[in-house]
């Protein structure tokens, strides 16, 4: 689960993490407000959007730039209305951008250097990591292609938990003099505080900066969260914001299901995700494009499928449907009832190819082949496939 | 011979009396594995289905029946108390089915199986079968026949795939595990190879991998210096956009790294026949054993 960057800032400083002062606004004229309060002459306003790239991005309407540095409050004002209500476009959007709600107006801070610090996980050793380079306010990955002697990576064991002389290893890093230690050292065990508490799956703060003045602020943070631990985290949970994410993602969440959307123009819905994924992988080896992944679990119920097929139907962008089950404890004659029952209620309007297999498969075609829909079968997964495609470009299936 | 269980295994079902967990505790049961056991707190002195007693805690469960599994269907916010509570009471194979665990849980849980002899499999996994002598998971059992293939994968439906390709093949299979879907979880991909390679009753090995993480590379690292019969593998997820978690926690292609293609070369160097497509692991499998 993502959140915003103003609501990141939020709990970094909560969690003790120094933060340049300011707030969100969510109109100009508020904008303009916090602007007055800050004692600066320089101010940062900041389209809030669950994107990174802001600072390059560009507007709907082709006004520049998702991050601007101005000088005086009227400039915050003017700035402000540009973006909020506006579609922010960066490289990690997509074409069709993500809707500004609000802006985070904070004190520009003269910055002396720019650091990289995170705490993610690592799968190898099964524990968190802390990621450390002196190159910040840059894409880590870069970083970690062209120069990874620039990475510290200390692993922390999670039964001990961070201990002081990892931090004091990273801070030294990070370039900090073993007399200035006190401030990076207390930032890192906050930092590392709040991944466990809140069960991140990251925390980063990049650029980390140390400032003219001395002082190590967190300049802007991502935070993620652990999907399965979210329901231990009422708070976190309303941080959620809808109007950053997929419509078609939240129609899923609402009814359980594992759904992605992708750009193609045939609907999959599959049982399982390593299956899901396998599908995806077949239908572009038949040559076509999906429009989604979709994974209705290993126990979906007759409601679930019927959910699921009216959410891959709705999509304008579906040309054809392919099912493809393999029935384990999702039994095929449910899944036939399921989608007997969705078709009823919602009369198909493209082509579906059903393929199934496993428990209870003859009498989940018979019911297909009695329902009088139509659907076309297949026994194949390739045969599947190529039908899909088939139908997608318009040319008729068998 | 097979891999870690048999006709002698005894199995206990912590969770037994829960939805999901009594259906499965019955489907491996009428399979013919030993259910000996079933744990649920407070429901201690009741019977299963009539004849399996249930208890409090597994350690009660473990000295009355003698129980050497467990099958968890615990739910999440509980599993990973209930792997550790499997592994104090002396259990040597659990198998967490157990789908939405916090990674936080099982980050803690793994570290403290490390002073445990135990092993475990999962979770978000399907779970271990050895044809016609003791299925432990979800699997549909029918689609299993006793035979010489040993099969290992990180998912449960494309694991049925693969085992239904070589079963209609007139094949069988000596033991399937499923190592399952998410980041942190017990028995890897190679630790598995590792088992069925000493296996005298596995002949050649079909391992199903997918994107992200590193186990299929380093699978492939032992492959390559150890063993000696023929491994089939296949990757899902050559298509999917990175940074997406494609269902499974586990599934994410994230900085470059965890690629379909890069554990394709890494499996193809060490000399590993990659099926292109799903479709294609039971033809590999004929051709590797040269039918």
């Amino acid at each position: 689960m993502n959140i915003h960057e103003y609501q990141a800032r939020d709990l970094l400083a909560s969690a003790g993490v120094t933060v340049p002062r300011g707030a969100v606004a969510r109109t100009p004229e508020e904008a303009e407000s916090i602007a007055r309060g800050l004692p600066c002459n320089s101010f940062v306003i900041k389209a809030q959007v669950h994107a990174g790239g802001r600072g390059k991005g560009h507007f709907k309407d082709g006004f520049k730039g998702g991050v601007h540095l101005v000088k005086t409050p009227g400039q915050v004002k003017d700035v402000t209305a540009h973006m909020i209500g506006n579609t922010l476009i960066t490289h990690q959007t997509g074409p069709e951008g993500k809707p500004v709600h609000s802006v985070l107006v904070g004190e520009s801070t003269e910055i002396a250097r720019e650091l990289y610090l995170a705490i993610v996980l690592d799968r190898t050793s099964g524990c968190p990591v802390v990621v450390a380079s002196q190159q910040g306010g840059v894409d880590i990955e870069t970083v970690a292609e062209k120069n990874p002697e620039a990475i510290l990576r200390e692993i922390v064991h999670p039964g001990l938990g961070l201990q002081p002389y990892q931090a004091r290893k990273v801070s030294i890093f990070l370039g900090f003099p073993s007399t200035g230690l006190r401030a990076p050292c207390r930032l890192l065990h906050a930092a590392y505080r709040l991944f466990i508490e809140k069960d991140c799956s990251q925390v980063e703060i990049n650029p980390l900066a140390v400032t003219k003045g001395g002082d190590v602020v967190a300049l802007d943070a991502k935070l993620n969260f652990d999907d399965n631990a979210v329901f231990r985290h009422k708070e976190i949970e309303s941080l959620r914001d809808p109007s950053q994410e997929d419509p078609r993602d939240l129609a899923a969440a609402e009814h359980h299901l594992n759904y992605i959307g992708l750009e193609g123009n045939i609907g999959c819905m599959v049982n399982g995700a390593g299956l899901a994924m396998a599908t995806l992988d077949l239908i572009q080896a038949a040559g076509g494009k999906p429009a989604n992944f979709l994974d209705v679990g290993g126990g979906a119920s007759e409601q679930m499928i019927t959910a699921a097929f009216k959410l891959l139907q709705a999509d304008p962008s579906v040309k054809a449907i392919l099912v493809n089950i393999f029935g384990g404890i999702l039994k095929c004659d449910i899944l036939a009832q399921g989608m007997i029952s969705a078709c009823r209620s919602n009369p198909p309007r493209v082509p579906i190819i059903v393929r199934m297999q496993g428990t209870n498969v003859d009498q989940g075609r018979k019911l297909l082949k009695e329902s009088g829909l139509p659907l076309i079968p297949a026994e194949g997964l390739m045969e599947a496939a190529e039908k899909a495609v088939a139908a997608a470009s318009g040319k008729k299936g068998k | 011979m097979s891999v870690l269980v048999d006709a002698n295994t005894r199995l206990l079902v912590q969770g037994i009396t829960g939805k999901s967990g009594s259906f499965h505790a019955s489907a491996c049961k009428e399979y013919g594995t030993q259910v000996v056991a079933g744990v649920t707190p407070a429901r201690g002195g009741e019977k299963f289905e009539n004849t399996v007693p249930i208890f409090d805690t597994v350690a009660e469960a473990v000295s009355a029946t003698r129980a050497n599994a467990s099958m968890i269907f615990v739910p999440p916010e509980f599993a990973g108390d209930a792997i550790l509570e499997a592994a104090d009471a002396g259990i040597q194979l659990i198998v967490a089915i157990t789908e939405g665990i916090p990674v936080m849980d099982m980050m803690r849980v793994r570290h403290a199986l490390e002073e445990y002899s135990c092993v475990l499999i999962g979770p978000n996994c399907p779970g271990i079968i050895t044809p016609g002598a003791c299925k432990i998971g979800i699997m549909p059992g029918y689609i299993h026949r006793p035979g010489h293939i040993g099969v290992v994968s990180r998912s449960g439906t494309l694991t049925y795939e693969a085992v239904w390709q070589i079963t209609s093949r007139g094949l069988g299979q000596s033991t399937c595990i499923g190592v399952g879907g998410d980041p942190i979880h017990g028995l890897t991909l190679q630790k598995a190879v590792e088992y069925l390679h000493a296996d005298p009753d596995t002949h050649a090995i079909v391992m199903i991998g997918e994107i992200g993480g590193s186990e299929e590379e380093e699978a492939a690292e032992y492959i390559r210096a150890r063993v000696k019969k023929p491994v089939v593998s296949f990757i899902a997820g050559a298509t999917a956009p990175p940074g997406r978690r494609m269902g499974h926690a586990g599934a994410i292609i994230s900085g470059g790294k965890g690629t379909a293609q890069a554990k394709i070369e890494a499996l193809q160097k060490a000399g590993v026949r990659v099926a292109k497509t799903l479709n294609d692991i039971g033809e590999e499998v004929m051709k590797a054993l040269g039918k």
